[in-house]
Formats: C-alpha cells, structure tokens, sequence
C-alpha cells in the first residue's frame, strides 16, 4: 500500500523511532497466536505514553485510518490480526506498575505489563492477582481485559471481568475516558462490563486497575484417574452439587494424559482414560474439610485412584502437566488447532463423546484438556497444515464442536474471543437482531468504525453465506436474510 | 442432580412486546415497575405504568450449574425461598424490602447488600437475559454458562441499569453454595479503628462477608466451616452474637429497618475507596458504613456537603433516599458524569430505546 505522505510525518512527529514502516520491520507483527491468519501490517506504532496513544488515535481518527491495538500477540483468535491499510498500535512499551497498595487491595498497571508481572509485584505482600491464563509470563494485562481472560482459578475468583476495578480508555474519538473506579462501583451504566472482552472494538486500554487478593493460606492438590472419560465428566458435576468450590477442577483425557506425562514427567497414571485436577485453597480447617469431602465423592463416583499431592513441589509438578499442555500436544502433530467452547456441566459427558465422534468422522486425531468445573472445553484438534486438505479438514470439525457447544445451550468462545476465527459460528449462537445490537453498540463507541474493524461480530452477509455453508436438518439458520 | 420442577408462571412478553412498540409509536414515556418497593431510589419517572410482575416464573434451575433463570417479575423471595430448598443462594445478599421485591427489578436496580464485601456486585453474577428495547425487539445476550466471550457483554451491562436501556424479560444468575458456617462479632470501637481492622482482616484473608459500623460499634460476619470459624473466632477477638440475634442484625443492614437507618433523610450513600473512609467519615455527624468502609450512608446532611465529602476521599455519592416531599425534585441524585462519559452514555442508550420511552429520567435528566 501507498502510505500518504503527510500521515507518516504526522506520526512520525509523535513517535520518532517508535513508528515502523518498513516491510522487514513490520512482518513481526504479522500475526499472533492464531498463525493461520497473517497479514502483515503497513504501519506500526509502539508509544510510551497515553499522551502519545491519544495523539495517534486523532491524527488516523482524521486520515480515515484504521487502527487495530494488540498487547503481547498471545491471542488466539486473530483479534490483533493487523487490517489491510490500518496501524498497528502496540502497547507493550507502555508497561510500567504504577501502583501497588495491599491496603487498599489493587494493584494500578498499564496495559503492557505482563500478567503474571502482576501477581510477581503483589507477592511481597502477599497478595497476588487471580486470573492466570496459561499465557501469563508473555499476555499483557490490556490484552486479559480486551479478551476478558480467564485461567486454571476462575472457578472460584472469576474471570478478568470480576478483579478488574477500572480502567482508561481511549476512544477512537481521542477521549480519554475512566471506567470503574477503585472503590468498585461508579455512577451511571457499567460500561466497563462491556469494554471487558470487547476483543480491542470499542477503545484502547491504557491503564488498568485491578483488584490484588491475599494469597491462600492453605492450598491442596488432589488427582482423581478414571477408566471412563463419561464418568469423570459427570463427578465435575458431582462435585459442585455437593457444595464445594475448588480453585481449580480441570480435565484431561488419554491423548492429553499421555502427551503432558512425555513432556513434562509430572507422574500422571498413563493406564487412566481420564483424570481430574481437584485444588481447594483457603483456610487450614476448611481446606481439610473440602478435600476429605472431594475424595470420598471423586471415590463414590468411580475413581480408580485418588491421590493428593504430599507438599508444594508435588503439587507444582501435578499442575505443569496440565499447564504445558497445549506444547506437550503440539508435539503429538505438527499442527494443532484449539477450539474453546463452553456448555452447561451436565452436558459434559454427551459433548465429549460426540467429539470423539467427530474425530472418527474426520479422520483427525483430538486431545482434551480444560476448564471442566467452568464446562469450559478446549479440545485440541491435531494435523498437519502440509498435507493437503488437513486444515480444511481441521477448520471444519472445530465449527462442529462449536455447533454441538451451541445446541447444548453453550457458547462458541469461553475466553479466547471470536477474533477473525469464530466469525461464522458467531452466526449460529446469535441471531440477525443481537448481531445488529452489537454493530450499533460498537458504533456508539467508535462512530466511524475505524477501531480494529471486521473482527468479533459478523456482518449479517457474512451470516448468510456461512448459513448458506451449513444446513442443519433441512433448515437454513437464519433464512429470512437476503443472500448477498 | 437434574433441572428442578418449578411452577410454570406466565410468560407474558408478547404482550409487552405489544405494549411498548405501540408506547415507542405513540412517544409515550413508561415507567418500568416490579415491585415498585423502589420508588424511592433514582430520580423520579413521569410516565405510564409497564408493569412486570403478571411476568412470572422460574425458567431453569439445575443447582449443579449453579445459575438460575427466571422471568423478570418473578419475586425475588420467590427465587431466594427455591435456591435455600436447595441449599443455595443469590451470591449478593441483595435487599428485598417487604415481599413484593422482584427478580428483574433486582438487578435493574444493582444493588447489593452485605455479602458483597466478599462476593462481589450483582454485576459479576449477571451471566444472561433477554431484553425487550425501546423500540420492541426482543434480543437475549449472554447465557447460562459461565465463561462467556462471544459478542459483547451486554447482559453485563443492564446490571444497574435501572430500565433505561430495556426491559429485562428473563435474567440468568450465578448462584452459589450456603456457607456451612457463620459467626457474627461485636466490638465497640471507633470509625477509624473499625476500619483499619477490617483492613487488616481482608489483607489477612479472613472470610469477612459481612462488616457493619455505627454508633461505636462493629458488627463482622465470617463464614466457612464450623470447625474452621472455631479456630478462627478466638483470634479476632468480640461478643459472638448468637445466631438468631446475628440473622436478624443482618436482614435489618440489608433491609435498612436498623435503627441508623429509621432517622431523619435525606440518606445519601457514599461510595469511597476503604482506606479514605475514616478521614471522610470523621466529617459527618450520623454516619454508618458497611463493605469494610467501602460504604457509607449519611443521614441528614446537604447534598452540598457530601460532595466535598466524597470528592475529598476520592468516591462518590447518591442521594439514596429523599423525604417524601420531595420526590419532585428533580436535581440529580447520582454523581454527575464527566461529558465525554454522558455523551457516550446517550449514544449507547439510542442503540437500545432510540424513542427514550424507557424510564427517561430516572438515572440522569436526558437519559
Ligand atoms: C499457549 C497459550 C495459552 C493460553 N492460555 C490461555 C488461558 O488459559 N486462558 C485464556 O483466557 N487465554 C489464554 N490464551 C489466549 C491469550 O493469551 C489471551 O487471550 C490474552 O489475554 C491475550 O493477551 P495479549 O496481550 O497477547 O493480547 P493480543 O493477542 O495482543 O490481543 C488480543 C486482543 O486484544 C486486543 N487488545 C490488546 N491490547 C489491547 C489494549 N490495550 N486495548 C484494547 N485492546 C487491546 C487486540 O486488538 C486483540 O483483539 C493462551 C494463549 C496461548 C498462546
Ligand atoms: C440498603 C437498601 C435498602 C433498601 N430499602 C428499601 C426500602 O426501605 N424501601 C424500598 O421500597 N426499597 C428498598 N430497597 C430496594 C428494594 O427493596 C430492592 O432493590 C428491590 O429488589 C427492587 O425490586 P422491585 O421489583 O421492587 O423494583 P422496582 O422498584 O419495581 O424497580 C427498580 C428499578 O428497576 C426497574 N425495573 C423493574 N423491573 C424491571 C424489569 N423487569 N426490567 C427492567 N427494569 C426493571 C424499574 O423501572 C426501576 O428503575 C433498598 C435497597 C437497598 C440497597
């Protein structure tokens, strides 16, 4: 693309070094974590200060240029996929703790510090922050609120959504507008409940302020094998209805059992078709309680073993397996492909099995490993992007899990966003009305429609042709759309 | 473990549908009422009744999902009397004065009572709802399942909403285990004090869910098991109360039919960050405040002097509650919006009632 002159120079005098133009500076930035998609960007901006974020928002805001935010490019949905024309803005620089303060509990950063930076600033008084994505040494915090990023606790403490207090927006308008506030509550609408997972469409993060919890006194770690993956999946339900609420409850099956044992050799039973990672945290006497209640349960519910981790090291060797699961799995194949839909628990078991299905159907491999007390599945689709038709083949299981999500009364994204990739299966969950609340809503924020365009809502012609792809059972979804 | 029989109720939406398209054609104004038990709070509606409460019924309930679904009119007593049978609870504690308190009125309203200290707004358990808009269309966000990233969050976004973006005709809540234990203390100590206590509680990571201060004295609710508060209680030091003199305690803070709260209005409620509490409070004559200082009521001070209050410690205020004389008035009773902040407002409430028709006026003047 042909950069307009004046542009350039007009950043250029905002950014100095800090604006990429180049081909070869800019292919760095021509993808995250979803490497299927790539477009390299024509212009990169990395500020350091809000001031200048705000400078570069107007000057593209009058050059009719679109501007698409990315944190650290750990998604994996294509959210920070850069657009044809558009800037990049980078947020990494600006990445500095502005505040820590256990009295008050929160923790004040801007959108460039890592997750996990967070949790390592608070822990020398000893608090940390709870939403800990498996990418949290690389995701930014701006990145966490823009995808409302959850992680192995949120089960118990929530998602990005519930420990984040307030945050600074810039809007494509170039207002600098505060959302929350640290006392957790703020007059008018809670527009912040809408900004948080609003994948980057309705304004930039430039500081967030989120809320610091004490670290448990006492945590456990206990590993339940099961002979049938159906079992193990209805004991996740078990163990709710019997009023316990662990940190954690999270699922593997065989494939992912054997892959995270090779790679990590963390002591998993490799003769197990499926196990539960079960951690209660709190206070001594509580924490004892749930966990002679988990046990005697996961063993009424057909456990062939039940084994609790004996101290600290045990337990962190029991969690990296399930923490490095995705590149054990990535070794089985030389492609994987992660889907992230969420149903009601009670569907567990039948899902699990109509993805095994699936899998025999499509000739393609799956390993499961997840969020099984959110109900929130990511099964891990494996083939080789080389072999001719695989990842059409890939593509088009992942849209029939996310379909059998759906039917269940789920969702086709828990936490990793819709980005570019669930654009089509955005169609079969929502219909013509909420997919148009939503345009309208963008709008109200952005109204020249210049902020990360084209990702998260599909248009309704996108809709027609995708239904247009999938018959389900005769009918048409939403076959009252013109076709375009 | 299955979905629990409930009564069927009424589903009364296509004529609500009915009633606002032909109120949106017309540009009659309507006044969205549950249970009405909140007549008080926000500014006044003039408008015709939208009544909600023929709306009625529990729509699903699996208490292993830990989410209910019902119809906005449904009485919240209703939905907290079906979750206790079953051993559950509506996480934030909301207030329900007398019995006609309804589900959809809860959440529009978006207030919380004691438990929120520890459990969070009513924001955080929003996970779906069915909307009716301004102009008639019938839309459902969000769902019953916990985890939840596809289209934005706009069942998020009609907690505290106080109807002026939609009807809620179904809302779906987290919902959450009984503790299987609860201990209520009482210290006499002074505001300050009180505060850098519960402070120190909370950083310690005791299971306050509950803390209430006024008139020198401090109530804290812990809960978790009987055999942990055991241990535990000794240390925090206080007279227990015993348990129906603490059940009652709590419903009277929830309720507000605790004698700080009978005295004279207006009731103006400050929001402040917890650790300014004390410095703020030391200023007001009759002051209470719950969530470890994070709220506080005031009673019987000008609007004027809460502001500099609160614009002080950093918070902000609402009027909560007026003399009945004036529930004329028109000022403004939440804390005023900074413009960007309004504009943005007024176009997110056009996305959802582009008539106004839908409670104008009760957060702010032109919304
Ligand atoms: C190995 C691996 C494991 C993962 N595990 C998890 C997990 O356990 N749980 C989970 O939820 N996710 C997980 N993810 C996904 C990903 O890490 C999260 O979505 C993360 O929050 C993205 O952060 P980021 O900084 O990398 O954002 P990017 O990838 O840079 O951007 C993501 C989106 O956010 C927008 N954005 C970024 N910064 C801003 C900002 N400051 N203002 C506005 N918009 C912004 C972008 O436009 C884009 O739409 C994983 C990813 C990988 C690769
Ligand atoms: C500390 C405290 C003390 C309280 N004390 C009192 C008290 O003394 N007296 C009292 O009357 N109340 C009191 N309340 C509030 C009240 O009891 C509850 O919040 C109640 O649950 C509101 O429900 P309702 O159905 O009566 O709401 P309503 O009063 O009918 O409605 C509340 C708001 O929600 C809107 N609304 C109602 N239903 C819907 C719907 N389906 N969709 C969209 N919008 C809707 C209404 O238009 C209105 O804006 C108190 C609240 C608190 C926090």
């Amino acid at each position: 693309m042909a950069i307009d002159a004046g542009l350039l120079r007009e950043l250029g005098s905002v950014l100095g070094p800090g604006l990429l133009s180049t081909p070869a500076a800019c292919v760095a930035y021509e993808c995250d974590a979803l490497t299927a998609h790539r477009h390299p960007p024509d212009l990169v901006a990395l500020p350091t200060s809000v001031e200048q974020v705000q400078q570069i928002v107007r000057i593209c805001r009058r050059h009719s240029v679109p501007v698409v935010a990315r944190g650290s490019g750990t998604g994996l949905s294509g959210g920070a996929l850069p657009v044809a024309g558009g800037l990049l803005l980078v947020l990494s620089r600006l990445d500095e703790i502005l505040e820590v303060d256990p009295r008050r509990g929160l923790a004040r950063v801007q959108p460039g510090v890592t997750n996990l930076a967070v949790s390592e600033a608070a822990a020398p008084f000893g608090m940390y922050y709870a939403p800990d994505p498996s990418s949290q040494v690389a995701c930014s915090v701006g990145g966490n609120v823009a995808e409302n990023s959850g992680g192995v606790h949120c089960l118990k403490y929530g998602l990005t959504v519930h420990n984040v207090l307030a945050v600074k927006l810039v809007t494509m308008e170039g207002e600098l507008l505060t959302l929350g506030s640290e006392t957790g509550e703020a007059p008018g609408l809670n527009l912040l409940g809408a900004v948080i997972g609003s994948e980057g469409l309705l304004g930039f993060v430039v500081e967030v302020t989120v809320r610091l919890l004490p670290l448990p006194r006492r945590v456990e770690l206990l590993l339940a094998a099961f002979d049938d993956v159906g079992r193990c999946a209805e004991a996740v339900g078990q163990v709710i209805a019997a009023g316990i609420i662990p940190a954690g409850l999270e699922m593997m099956d065989a494939p992912a059992i054997k892959a995270a044992e090779a790679f990590a050799r963390c002591g998993y039973p490799l003769d197990a078709q499926a196990l539960l990672l079960c951690e209660v945290d709190g206070l001594p006497a509580d924490v004892d309680d749930d966990l002679g209640r988990a046990r005697t349960l996961l063993e009424a519910a057909g456990a062939t073993s039940v084994r609790v981790a004996r101290d600290a090291g045990e337990r962190q060797r029991m969690w990296s397996g399930r923490k490095s699961a995705f590149p054990a799995v990535g070794r089985l194949a030389p492609d994987y492909y992660c889907m992230d839909g969420t149903i009601p628990r009670r569907h567990l078991a039948d899902v699990l099995a109509q993805i095994a299905a699936l899998s025999t159907t499509y000739r393609l491999d799956v390993a499961n490993v997840f969020h099984a007390g959110d109900g929130n599945l990511h099964p891990l689709i494996l083939f080789d992007a080389g072999k001719d038709g695989e990842l059409e083949r890939a593509e088009r299981f992942g849209a029939d899990i996310l379909e059998a999500c759906v039917a269940a009364g789920g969702t086709v994204t828990g936490e990793h966003g819709v980005g570019v990739e669930k654009l089509g299966p955005m169609c079969s969950q929502f219909g013509a009305a909420e997919l148009a609340t939503f345009h309208a809503l963008k709008l109200a924020f952005d109204p020249a429609g210049l902020l990360n365009p084209g990702k998260a809502v599909p248009t309704l012609a996108r809709c027609a042709d995708y239904g247009a792809l999938r018959v389900h059972g005769g009918r048409l979804p939403h076959s009252h759309l013109p076709r375009f | 473990m299955a979905l629990i029989e409930t009564p069927p109720g009424q589903d009364l939406t296509d004529a609500l549908v009915e009633r606002v398209l032909a109120a949106a054609n017309a540009g009659t104004p309507l006044r969205i009422v549950g249970g009405d038990t909140k007549r008080f709070y926000g500014r006044p509606v003039a408008g015709e009744t939208l009544a909600l409460a023929g709306h009625h019924g529990v729509v699903r309930y699996d208490p292993a999902e830990l989410v209910i679904t019902a119809r906005g009119g449904t009485l919240l007593a209703d939905v907290e009397a079906l979750l206790a049978r079953h051993g559950q609870r509506l996480p934030f504690e909301p207030p329900s004065f007398g019995s006609l308190a309804t589900l959809g009125g809860t959440v529009a309203a978006g207030l919380a009572g004691p438990a929120r200290v520890a459990r969070g707004p009513v924001r955080d358990c929003v996970l779906g709802a069915r909307l009716l808009t301004g102009d008639g269309r019938v839309l459902k966000f969000g769902g019953e399942v916990m985890k939840n990233v596809a289209g934005y969050d706009v069942s998020r976004l009609l907690a505290g909403s106080l109807g002026i973006l939609g009807v809620l005709l179904d809302v779906s809540l987290k919902v959450l285990p009984v503790a299987r234990g609860a201990r209520t203390l009482r210290r006499h100590i002074a505001a300050q004090g009180a505060i850098d206590l519960l402070g120190a509680a909370a950083q310690r990571g005791l299971p306050l869910t509950g803390s209430f201060w006024s008139t020198g004295e401090l109530y804290l609710r812990l809960e978790g098991s009987p055999s942990g508060l055991d241990e535990l209680v000794p240390t925090i030091g206080g007279d227990p109360l015993d348990d129906s003199a603490a059940a009652s305690l709590w419903q009277s803070v929830r309720e507000q039919t605790h004698a700080y709260f009978t005295a004279a209005h207006p009731l103006g409620r400050l929001s402040l960050p917890a650790t300014t509490a004390g410095a703020a409070l030391v200023r007001a004559d009759r002051i209470a405040f719950e969530w470890n200082g994070a709220q506080a009521w005031v009673t019987g001070v000008e609007r004027e002097t809460i502001d500099l209050i609160t614009r002080a410690a950093g918070g902000h205020a609402t009027l909560f509650r007026r003399d009945d004389a004036e529930d004329r008035v028109t000022g403004d009773v939440f804390a005023p919006l900074p413009t960007p902040l309004l504009d943005l407002h007024r176009a997110v409430k056009r996305v959802f009632d582009p008539a106004g028709i839908l409670n104008p006026g009760r957060m702010y003047a032109d919304l």
